[in-house]
């Protein structure tokens, strides 16, 4: 357990002992902070009428910064599903680009405005372009090692997903066949607890997602989703197994996820105010701060910078992506097929 | 100089030879592909040729298939993947359709997906229910796709190797009992034929049949045998269903005016359809007589008993009665 730092410390530098320096350690609050800041405006701007939609990250921000930091950002690729805000900023997006994806609009690096927000894609990153019906992009990771182990590629694919898209058929198609030819593939389920309404004991009869890794003849572990070092150290080992040649690894990080599944769902038909009270308390971006002062790294001056910025940032990004452009309506009738010249 | 003379198959396992040789990103995978070389040996001398690291044999996994393939087209690489028969595709539909088609569109042109997938189609062959069916109408409206459907060695070839070549996603599907039946010249040399054109197979000045597939070969019979009663039978073989060669199809419409649409598919909803609502948009000051459309009966899928399975078929018989009918019309 954290303690709130007294005369002596109580509590054990834990980043240290992984190898992560102070300012790494701040890196990843950091990007914590921005998924998290960054959603809460998305809230605001869904509730006032700006933007048609949120689909919201918060209550996964640890695992899914921790998991970032885990790879190797140079040369990985990467499949994040929707609600990776977290994953994605650590991995290079902007908060501006993030803005204007959920306005929709013409810059959106991930589509043009042409996905609904948080179907994250780019190219320049090696981020795959993912759709809606959920899975689909496990096997497209499979396909990224496949293709890797072919031209003799020194990589890692990572996919994340959530633990109602575990029951899917992608996920077990992918997960065999990623086995079976013991590619490099790190498979990572957010486990937030909810498939929109749906609670976990509905959604599978196994104690653990990871659970499920044995019967592929893979590695599997379960972690304390709230903390982005031990998603780090998980992801890191995971790769690490990969670039031996050891295959895949089936993650699970266990979340909660503290708001309604999207901006058009009412929580509180299936679920309790106490419920979600009760896990705000183990909220991973409050207790790392918590962790981060209790070692002396995150100081009151540093963290007041990071708010200041941060807020700063999603000012500017917000109305930068009010005011940019649409696509042309008539682009509408682009990229259906390669054009040539 | 004579050219060789191939099998339908045999055209395609040389295509799938040179493009592999060609290019190093070609690879093939699906089910029983390598030792095996394929349930009907489309791939027969590959994995020795080129190893079990670009001959895949991958679990029995349909969408698996078609989804890691997808993957592997957007890291660069061609892959062509083999869906066994095409009525175990609908697994993979999902893939197909949500992934693959719409990939680069949903990207704004950033990700492409330059996977082939063969699927051998069509019945006459008793192969029931789940063998026989012709799939392609299930995904000829799904824009990002392209759906090849060769009747000739020599398309066959050209037609796979300009489908691996291109940079977007295409179905192209094999007729079976074309597999061994339909021999023809393929020159040896590296020639492609471009995808969505139609080609005119016979000409003649009576009737045409727009038609592809198998049905292209009881289409030529039945004019063989329509020449010696003075019946000039136009043929058009439209090679790619999806999307339509619409010209080819308005041209070949207008040359005789009298119109058979012919499929083995069932008729509702079929590729022959919509080309059926192209002549009736483009050419309905040219035709002499309505469209006719000749296809399979709406019933779920062909019978594996004998005399079932031929009921449900098309019949060269019926080919022949369609075009005399109409050109007595």
């Amino acid at each position: 357990m954290i303690k709130a730092r007294s005369g002596e410390t109580l509590v054990k530098n834990r980043h240290q002992n992984l190898g992560l320096s102070d300012e790494v350690v701040l890196s990843m609050y950091e990007n914590m902070l921005k998924a998290r800041r960054v959603d809460e405006r998305l809230w605001l701007l869904n509730r006032a009428g700006k933007i048609p939609f949120v689909v919201s990250c918060q209550g996964q921000e640890s695992a899914q910064v921790g998991a970032a930091f885990g790879l190797n950002r140079e040369k990985d690729y990467v499949a994040p599903y929707y609600r990776d805000f977290g994953f994605v900023f650590a991995w290079g997006m902007t908060i501006k680009e993030m803005m204007l994806n959920n306005f929709a609009k013409a810059e959106d690096p991930s589509s043009a405005g042409r996905q609904m927000p948080g179907h994250f894609s780019y190219r320049k990153l090696r981020m795959l372009s993912h759709s809606s019906p959920v899975t689909t992009q496990n096997p497209h990771a499979v396909g990224i090692a496949l293709a890797a182990k072919i031209k003799g590629d020194d990589l890692v694919s990572f996919v994340d997903f959530g633990e109602g898209s575990s029951n899917q058929g992608d996920f077990h198609e992918a997960a065999n066949f990623a086995a079976v030819h013991k590619l490099p593939v790190i498979f990572m389920c957010e486990n937030n607890q909810y498939a929109i309404s749906v609670g976990l004991k509905h959604q599978l009869a196994c104690a653990h997602v990871s659970d499920r890794a044995i019967g592929y003849g893979m590695f599997g572990k379960s972690f304390d989703g709230n903390d982005p070092l031990a998603a780090y150290a998980a992801v890191k080992e995971a790769a690490d197994r990969a670039h031996r040649g050891e295959g895949p690894t089936l993650l699970e990080a266990n979340c909660y996820r503290l708001m309604p599944h999207t901006s058009d769902d009412n929580d509180m038909t299936y679920r309790t105010k106490e419920e979600v009270n009760e896990a705000k308390k183990h909220d991973g971006v409050l207790t790392f701060a918590a962790y981060l002062r209790s070692v002396g790294v995150l100081t009151e001056v540093r963290e007041k910078e990071m708010e200041d910025q941060i807020r700063n940032e999603i000012d500017e990004a917000t109305d930068y992506a009010e005011n940019a452009p649409f696509a042309d309506p008539d682009s509408v009738l682009r990229y259906v097929y390669e054009e040539k010249n | 100089m004579q050219l060789p003379v191939l099998s339908y198959i045999e055209a395609v396992t040389q295509a799938l030879d040179e493009e592999m040789s060609r290019d190093e990103n070609v690879f093939v995978m699906g089910e029983d592909v390598g030792k095996r070389g394929g349930v009907f040996q489309a791939t027969k001398g590959l994995y020795d040729k080129y190893g079990e690291n670009r001959v895949i044999d991958t679990p029995l996994a349909e969408s698996a298939i078609a989804g890691v393939g997808i993957g592997a087209a957007m890291y660069g690489m061609r892959p062509v993947a083999e869906m066994q028969f095409s009525d175990f595709m609908l697994p993979a539909a999902n893939q197909i359709i949500s992934e693959a088609a719409k990939t680069r569109y949903r990207s704004n042109n950033e990700w492409s997906v330059p996977m082939t997938i063969r699927a051998p189609f069509g019945g006459g062959v008793h192969g029931g229910l789940y063998h026989s069916q012709s799939m392609e109408a299930i995904f000829a409206n799904v824009p990002g796709l392209k759906i090849v459907i060769p009747s000739t060695p020599y398309d066959v070839k050209g037609l796979l190797k300009a489908s691996i070549r291109d940079n977007d996603p295409v179905i192209f599907f094999e007729h079976k009992r074309a597999y061994r039946l339909i021999k023809g010249e393929v020159p040896v040399d590296d020639y492609t034929i471009p995808l969505g054109t139609a080609d005119v197979k016979r000409v003649g000045t009576d009737v045409t049949v727009i038609t592809y597939g198998l049905m292209v070969h009881y289409a030529m019979q039945a004019a063989d045998k329509l020449a010696a009663e003075g019946i000039s039978t136009h043929i058009l073989d439209l090679r790619t269903v999806y999307p339509l060669d619409k010209e080819a199809i308005i041209e070949a419409a207008r040359k005789t005016g009298k119109v058979l649409l012919l499929t083995e598919d069932t008729k509702e909803g079929s590729v022959i359809s919509e080309a059926a609502a192209i002549i009736a948009e483009n050419c309905l000051f040219d035709l002499d007589a309505p469209i006719r459309r000749l296809a399979a009966p709406d019933a779920p899928a062909m019978p594996y008993a004998g005399p079932l399975e031929h009921a449900f078929m098309v019949k060269p018989e019926q080919v022949e009665k369609e075009i005399r009918n109409l050109a007595e019309f």
